[in-house]
């Protein structure tokens, strides 16, 4: 059997648990009181024992379990939540992601690894209270067992046994559904000793008719644990659905056992002697037990509408629980289930096929488009009108499609809850990280490679940007300081800002650098922004400017490249004294825009409609003064103007009739100046290749409805080569400095 | 590792497919006739209209719609530094794959007309002449003889050589950049 699909997801499950598990101590530690925080750790700690006790990882089994010991304490209020305990805890978290690897391909743990793992073992046990950490599970922490005892003061016989006894029928589809019930029991060790195992072939057909994939063996287990009920019920969590579990506690009365051999199918005597052989009852109370029961039988008889009552009730009734207790379990039942129910309403998906599916939408709109354009041909109304109508829905079967990679970038988000922690810790400055928007949807893909560049500008901020709390404190401002991480959506991009409430940039001391590093000439009139966005440049960053945290070697010009490289755009504010703002824009998605087709002479453009703001005609008088100025007079202001047909060199003669497309770029606006305006449509964004890697103002082609390739400009890139290439022009009039290496970036 | 291996295999297939290495496909640019190891080739079309694409040297002449892909197309007359090709009732655009650093590429190359697939066995083809082609050393992988007249093998991974045109792509679009008269020479060969 091939496992590796199965440790594919155990692998991404125990890391989704460790995050949910890190996100709930990190929050216990705010909010110790809070039961249902520990609930969440204690959950994620078992889940992970317990797929682990599957697969057979017993260093993980071995781990989680002594950590489990613990999170059970804390969860009954015997331990308390200490900002202590919570450090070991996560460094336990971090512990059993660290391991999960190396256990599951069998490479075993490096020493590092294993010392790491015992000085972790052996703290737990200390919390434990206990010196030797192996037997783990204390006596207290057992409710139902404990309320047992009450039981036997009610006045019934109470079988000797001093074990649980346990029931097990795995159901027939249990191997087929990947599940071996011998692993079940292996793992039942963990929590307990197996006294005795007697199998229950009964189900088992003759060999002819026997089919070798289903299961039909059941178990009846002796077992000797201190667990609690739920404890070894969870066990079996994982084929809950495939097994009857029966479980009766030792001490208990023997009419529950008897109860027992009267619910389990098969003729009672033979399951009796098993019971016996079991060790759970002797011969004598089997017999005392039958007997009894007959009488019982006969009572209720005579009184049906006593036969019909609740369990619950008759388990009241009976003293074997307090009706708290009841309540408390059904109500835990119930918050189990709704968990369950959320959990259900995903469902994991292999990002490969989703890819397939956006992309033969893709397929899709492109070939929808082109009928369209061919209905329009046609003039036939009501071809016209069912291809606008087909259009419309494939308009919305590319926005679910879309839908289905967008994930909220809150868990992006909360990974840094953990870094503002330890670094602040580290650093000695008290910060605390606020998080808004976080239910901001964006493309799956841009989330993966958003994460690196924002730890970059999370810790500058915590490195650089935050002071010391003496400093703060003398400054007026309070000792606790905030980094706070904001995503929205604004006009078809998603803007994420990371802001701290710092000191703010140096403006003089960035000056300084930059002309060190030579990438301003001197005594430039630099606007307060263009200062401040200097610190993108690459090689701005130098050795001694980055403290060993952040400087790991990636300077703020990286965290800019990639940005861009996704096709985003980052730009910076800061305030002397009040603190500073990053904020980055990025597009929602990588591989459909909406796009507005433009034409110069044949050749036709793709331009995003979001850089759009308006259109306006450059009327024939116009068109020669702001040729021969480079601007027009937009309502009132300046708009420079840029003749599409010349940067992009189309040539031909120029149109009669010309068109400006106003285009904003950042904080500006410029005018796009082309032949025809040829409306919004919808973009697949086909890569260009390698071959065009080079190419700056181009971002990629699309296909257009009649099968023609349309190229995408990318406005902010063609923007600044033009203003890099008109500041080249400039410095040949001017006289010329000392160097005149172009620095163009 | 992973290398030695892929080299191993790749030689095992020359082994294997001896036949097909020596198969050609023949294609006729200006006067000349030229071959290309059929391997490469993965399909011939007929020519049709190529969206320019600004700002490239001259000899890619632009990207078409393959079947919902989009690929570049180069002019090989121009990348031999002849004329352009104007497109005639013969012209077609051969698709060939090319291994480049961001993988395997498949380029068009325009070509006047297409001629046939040969046969040239190994031994009736002789190394390319250091000195007095008229085309880059690099380019060729060799002469083949066919009807007693002499072709030339184009080495099309060179020709085609994905990297070298990309480059010349940053280079040529530095050299719009700069103002006229300071381009000192023009990229290429």
């Amino acid at each position: 059997m091939n496992l590796d699909p199965a440790l594919q997801t155990f692998f991404a499950e125990s890391a989704d648990l460790l995050d949910r598990m890190e996100e709930a101590l990190l929050r216990l530690e705010e909010e110790a009181g809070n039961a249902e925080l520990v609930n969440d750790v204690f959950r994620a700690a078992h889940t992970i024992k317990g797929t682990a006790g599957i697969f057979g990882f017993d260093e993980i089994v071995h781990f989680t379990h002594q950590l489990e010991s613990l999170l059970d304490r804390i969860r009954d209020g015997e331990v308390a939540v200490t900002a202590e305990r919570v450090a070991l805890l996560l460094a336990c978290g971090d512990h059993v992601r660290a391991i999960i690897e190396p256990v599951a391909n069998g490479a075993g743990l490096s020493p590092e690894l294993r010392t790491v793992g015992e000085a972790l073992y052996a703290r737990l046990g200390v919390e434990l209270g206990r010196g030797e950490a192996r037997e783990t599970v204390t006596p207290a922490a057992v409710p139902v067992a404990g309320a047992m005892p009450a039981a036997s003061v009610a006045g019934e016989a109470v079988a000797m046994a001093e074990h649980w006894h346990l029931s097990l029928r795995f159901g027939p589809e249990v191997l087929r559904n990947g599940m071996d019930p011998l692993a079940f029991l292996r793992y039942l060790t963990t929590l307990g000793d197996i006294l005795h195992v007697e199998v229950v072939a009964d189900a088992l057909p003759e060999p002819a008719r026997m089919d070798p994939e289903a299961c039909y063996f059941g178990y009846e287990v002796a077992f000797r644990s201190t667990a609690a009920k739920a404890e070894i019920e969870n066990v079996f969590e994982f084929v809950r659905d495939d097994l009857q579990l029966r479980m009766v506690p030792p001490g208990s009365k023997i009419s529950e056992y008897v109860k027992l051999i009267q619910e389990l199918p098969g003729e009672p005597m033979q399951i009796g002697e098993m019971l016996v052989r079991c060790g759970a009852l002797t011969a004598q109370e089997l017999a005392q037990g039958l007997a009894r029961q007959a009488d019982v039988d006969a009572e209720q008889q005579a009184a049906p509408e006593q036969h019909v009552r609740p369990i619950g009730e008759i388990l009241v009734k009976q003293g074997a629980v307090e009706s708290t207790v009841v309540s408390a379990a059904l109500e835990k039942q119930q918050t189990v289930r709704d968990t369950k129910a959320q959990e259900g309403r995903f469902i994991r998906v292999e990002a490969e096929k989703i890819d397939q599916l956006i992309n033969l939408v893709g397929e899709l709109v492109i070939a929808g488009a082109g009928t369209q354009l061919l209905a329009m041909q046609a003039h036939d109304a009501a071809i016209t009108e069912s291809a606008a109508n087909l259009l419309r829905l494939v308009e919305s079967v590319r926005n679910t499609a879309l839908g289905l990679r967008m994930v909220p970038i809150g868990a992006t988000f909360q990974r840094f809850q953990r870094v503002v922690r330890d670094v602040s810790r580290e650093l000695g400055k008290d910060i605390e990280l606020v998080i808004n928007g976080a239910d901001t949807e964006l493309d799956k893909s841009v989330v993966e490679k958003i994460g690196d560049p924002l730890m970059h500008l999370v810790r500058n901020a915590m490195d650089h940007g935050i002071e010391k709390p003496e400093v703060r404190v003398a400054n007026g401002k309070p000792a606790r300081a905030q980094v706070m991480l904001d995503a929205y959506h604004d006009s078809g991009s998603i803007v994420i800002e990371v802001s701290d409430d710092g000191a703010g940039l140096n403006r003089e001391r960035i000056l300084a650098r930059a002309m060190e590093r030579g990438l301003v000439a001197e005594a430039h009139a630099l606007s307060e922004k263009e200062i401040y966005n200097l610190i993108f440049a690459a090689g701005f960053s130098t050795a001694e400017a980055v403290s060993n945290l952040s400087g790991r070697g990636v300077g703020m010009d990286v965290v800019r490249r990639n940005i861009e490289a996704l096709r985003g755009t980052v730009e910076l504010k800061s305030e002397p004294g009040n603190g500073t703002l990053v904020r980055i824009r990025l597009p929602l998605t990588l591989a459909i825009i909406d796009g507005f087709l433009i034409g110069v002479g044949a050749a036709r453009y793709v331009i995003p409609v979001d850089m759009v703001v308006e259109c306006v005609e450059l009327t024939a008088e116009n068109a020669r003064s702001a040729r021969s100025r480079g601007y027009t007079d937009l309502r009132g202001t300046a708009l420079p103007c840029v003749w599409l047909r010349d940067v992009l060199d189309i040539g031909g003669a120029r149109a009669r009739r010309e068109n400006i497309v106003v285009v904003q770029f950042g904080e500006g606006k410029a005018g796009l100046v082309v032949d025809d305006l040829l409306g919004e449509s919808q973009t697949v964004i086909k890569p260009l290749g390698h071959l065009f890697g080079h190419l700056e103002g181009i971002s990629g082609s699309t296909i257009l409805g009649s099968g023609e390739v349309a190229l995408i400009v990318d406005v902010v890139a063609l923007i600044k080569r033009i203003m890099a290439r008109t500041e080249l022009e400039q410095m040949r009039y001017a006289p010329p400095p000392a160097l005149s290496q172009p620095t163009l970036n | 590792m992973k290398n030695i291996a892929k080299i191993d295999s790749e030689m095992e297939l020359d082994e294997a497919s001896g036949r097909e290495q020596e198969q050609y496909l023949t294609f006729r640019l200006g006067e000349e006739t030229f071959a290309m190891g059929i391997l490469s080739v993965k399909e011939i079309l007929e020519y049709r209209g190529v969206t320019t694409v600004p700002m490239m040297p001259e000899c890619v002449r632009g990207v078409i719609n393959l079947r919902g892909r989009v690929v570049p197309v180069i002019d090989l007359s121009l990348r031999f530094g002849r004329d352009t090709t104007l497109p005639g009732r013969r012209t077609c655009i051969v698709i060939a794959e090319i291994d480049g650093e961001g993988g395997a590429q498949d380029v068009g190359v325009i070509v006047d007309a297409v001629n046939q697939v040969i046969e040239i066995p190994r031994g009736d083809i002789e190394p390319a002449p250091s000195f007095g082609a008229k085309l880059r050393g690099d380019f060729l992988a060799g002469m083949g003889k066919l009807d007693g007249q002499f072709v030339a093998i184009l080495n099309i991974g060179n020709v085609l050589s994905v990297d070298e045109i990309s480059a010349l792509a940053g280079a040529g679009g530095l050299a719009t950049r700069l103002p006229a008269g300071e381009v000192a020479a023009s990229p290429g060969t």
